[in-house]
C-alpha cells in the first residue's frame, strides 16, 4: 500500500503541476530568478577572488643580502623560510643572476651599462623573493627576521635589507581592501540570496494559499496530512528541477557573451569558468531549487493542515 | 448516532447556536430548515469538527468529536460524506479523479477504485462526463458529482449542506431523489435547506432552527416558517 500511495502522490503532484499551467509557470519564473541570482553571485565571487588573487600575487617581500654573502648560507635561510607555514614560495636570485637581470632590464640604457662596466665588479647582492599565503602574513615574516627565529646570528649578519618596511603601507592597505572586499561581497551575497529566497517562499505560499479551499475539501474527504501534502511537495520538486534547468541553459549565452566582452575587465573568462565548474554549478542549482521548493511547500501547507 | 448535548456556538460578536439538544439515529433522514443565518451551516460544521462548540459537546456514537486527535479525526471524517451548496470539487481533477480521490484518501486499492467509480458514475448519471473537469459541468452535474464523491466510500452519514441552493427545480428534484435513494440503502442523511419544496418532497423528520435555537422537531414534518 505504501508504494501505491507514493505512486498516487507522484502522479497527482505531476498532474496538478501540469494542469495548473500559468500558476506553475509563475513559480518557475520566480524560482529561476532566485537561482539566477544565486549562480550570479557565485560568478561574482569567482571574479572577485580572481582579481584579489592577482593583486595578492603582486605583493611580495624581498630580502637582499650583502655582496660577500656565501651561497650555502643564503640557501640555508631559504630552506628555513620554506618551512614557515605562512610562506607559499621563496625564489632565490643569485648575485650573477641579479646582474644579468639588471643588464637585460637596462639594455637600452647605455649610460647605466657603461657606469656598471666602469665599476669593474658586481655591485648587486643575491636576494630571496618571498611570497606569503596571505598578504596579512608579511608582517609576521618580517618579524621572523627581526627576532631571528631559528636563524643564527651569522645568518642574520649577511642580510643587507628587507624591503617590507618600505612596502608596509601599500601591503597593509591592500590587505585591508582585500579583506573588506571579501566581507562586503559575502554580506551582499547573503542579503541578495535571502531576498530572493523570501520572494520564492512567498510566491509558493501564495499559490498554496489559493488552494486552501481544496486542501479543506481533501481533509473533509478523509485524506490524511501526508496524502494532502505529498502532491504539493512533488510540484515543489518539479518547480525546483525545471527552474534549475532553465537557469543552467540561460547561463550558457550569458557567460559566452560575458566571456567575449568582459574577460579583460573581470579577470577571468566566465564561460571557461562555467564549463570547468559546470557539474558543481548544476548540482548547486538543482539542489537549491529542489530544497527551496520543498521547504516552501512544506511550510506553506503546514498551517492549512491544522485541525 | 449523533448527539448534540446542550451545544452553544458563539462567534466574536454573535451567537450562532444556543442550547442545542438533538439526537439523530442510524438510518434517519433529517432535514434541518431555517432562514439564512439560522445556524444550519454552523450545525454541520460542528458535526465535521470544522468548528468547535463554545459550550456543550457533540458525540458521534460515544465519541466526543472535538476531542479527537488529528489521526482519529481523519478516520472519523472517512465515515462521513459531505455535499456542499458550492460543490467544493477539486478543480484540477476530472470527474473520475474527483471520485477516485475520495477512495484513494481512504487507501482503497486500484482494483476497487476501477470497480466502484464507474458504478457510482452510473448511479448519478455522469458516465459520459467522466473525463470532464468541474468547470466544464453544469450546476446540477457538479452537485451530482459531489454526491457521487460523498457516497463512493460508503459512509455511515451523509451531510448535505444546502445542496440544492444553486440548482434549478429539475436538478433540485434529481438531487433530492438521489439523497432519498442513498437513505433507502441505509445511510443516515442530514440535509440542510431553506427550500420549502425540498422539505415537502422528502416527507421525513424536520428540525426547524430560528436564531440559533431549535423551535420545532417534527417526526414527519413539513416546512413551517
Amino acid at each position: 500500500m505504501f508504494l501505491t500511495k507514493i505512486k498516487r502522490i507522484i502522479v497527482s503532484g505531476y498532474r496538478d503541476f501540469i494542469r495548473s499551467g500559468f500558476t506553475s509557470l509563475a513559480s518557475i519564473l520566480i524560482m529561476s530568478i532566485t537561482l539566477f541570482v544565486i549562480t550570479s553571485l557565485i560568478f561574482i565571487q569567482a571574479a572577485l577572488n580572481s582579481s584579489l588573487n592577482d593583486i595578492k600575487d603582486k605583493v611580495d617581500v624581498t630580502v637582499y643580502f650583502v655582496q660577500n654573502a656565501d651561497e650555502p648560507s643564503i640557501l640555508n635561510i631559504e630552506s628555513s623560510l620554506k618551512s614557515l607555514p605562512e610562506v607559499s614560495g621563496v625564489t632565490y636570485t643569485s648575485a650573477d643572476q641579479a646582474l644579468s637581470d639588471f643588464k637585460e632590464k637596462h639594455s637600452n640604457d647605455y649610460l647605466t651599462l657603461q657606469a656598471l662596466d666602469e665599476l669593474g665588479q658586481n655591485p648587486l647582492g643575491a636576494s630571496l623573493n618571498i611570497k606569503a599565503k596571505d598578504p596579512s602574513q608579511y608582517e609576521s615574516i618580517a618579524k621572523y627576521f627581526d627576532s631571528g627565529g631559528s636563524l643564527s646570528q651569522d645568518s642574520l649578519s649577511i642580510i643587507d635589507k628587507i624591503d617590507y618596511h618600505q612596502n608596509k603601507v601599500v601591503i597593509d592597505r591592500l590587505t585591508t581592501i582585500i579583506n573588506g572586499a571579501k566581507k562586503l561581497g559575502f554580506v551582499i551575497s547573503f542579503i541578495l540570496v535571502l531576498i530572493s529566497i523570501v520572494i520564492t517562499f512567498s510566491t509558493i505560499r501564495l499559490i498554496i494559499y489559493m488552494s486552501r479551499e481544496e486542501i479543506n475539501v481533501m481533509k473533509l474527504v478523509g485524506a490524511d496530512g501526508g496524502y494532502i501534502r505529498g502532491p504539493f511537495i512533488v510540484s515543489g520538486v518539479l518547480v525546483g528541477a525545471i527552474s534549475s534547468l532553465v537557469t543552467i541553459l540561460l547561463f550558457i549565452p550569458v557567460t559566452i557573451w560575458l566571456g567575449n566582452q568582459m574577460t579583460d575587465f573581470i579577470g577571468i573568462n566566465l564561460f571557461t569558468y562555467y564549463k570547468a565548474n559546470f557539474l558543481q554549478l548544476f548540482i548547486i542549482m538543482l539542489g537549491s531549487g529542489i530544497i527551496i521548493g520543498v521547504i516552501s511547500s512544506v511550510f506553506a501547507i503546514h498551517r492549512h493542515l491544522q485541525k | 448516532m449523533i448527539y448534540f448535548n446542550n451545544v452553544t456556538k458563539k462567534y466574536k460578536d454573535s451567537t450562532s447556536l444556543e442550547g442545542i439538544n438533538i439526537s439523530i439515529t442510524q438510518g434517519e433522514f433529517v432535514a434541518i430548515v431555517g432562514h439564512s443565518g439560522a445556524g444550519k451551516t454552523t450545525l454541520t460544521k460542528l458535526i465535521l469538527a470544522e468548528e468547535a462548540p463554545t459550550e456543550g459537546t457533540v458525540y458521534f456514537e460515544s465519541t466526543n468529536i472535538h476531542k479527537l486527535s488529528n489521526k482519529d479525526l481523519t478516520n472519523f471524517r472517512r465515515k462521513v460524506g459531505v455535499v456542499f451548496q458550492d460543490y467544493r470539487l477539486l478543480s484540477n481533477k476530472t470527474v473520475y479523479e474527483n471520485i477516485a480521490f475520495a477512495m484513494e484518501a481512504i487507501e482503497k486499492s486500484e482494483k476497487e477504485i476501477a470497480q466502484d467509480v464507474p458504478h457510482v458514475l452510473e448511479l448519478v448519471d455522469m458516465t459520459n462526463r467522466a473525463s470532464h473537469f468541474p468547470h466544464q459541468l453544469s450546476g446540477g452535474e457538479k452537485q451530482r458529482l459531489a454526491i457521487a464523491r460523498a457516497i463512493i466510500t460508503q459512509p455511515d452519514l451523509i451531510i448535505a449542506d444546502e445542496p440544492t441552493g444553486n440548482l434549478d427545480p429539475i436538478n433540485t428534484n434529481e438531487v433530492v431523489n438521489l439523497l432519498k435513494k442513498i437513505n433507502d440503502l441505509g445511510t443516515t442523511v442530514i440535509l440542510t435547506t431553506h427550500n420549502r419544496s425540498v422539505v415537502d418532497q422528502v416527507k421525513k423528520r424536520v428540525i426547524t432552527l430560528e436564531n440559533g435555537r431549535v423551535i420545532r422537531d417534527d417526526k414527519d414534518g413539513k416546512y413551517m416558517l
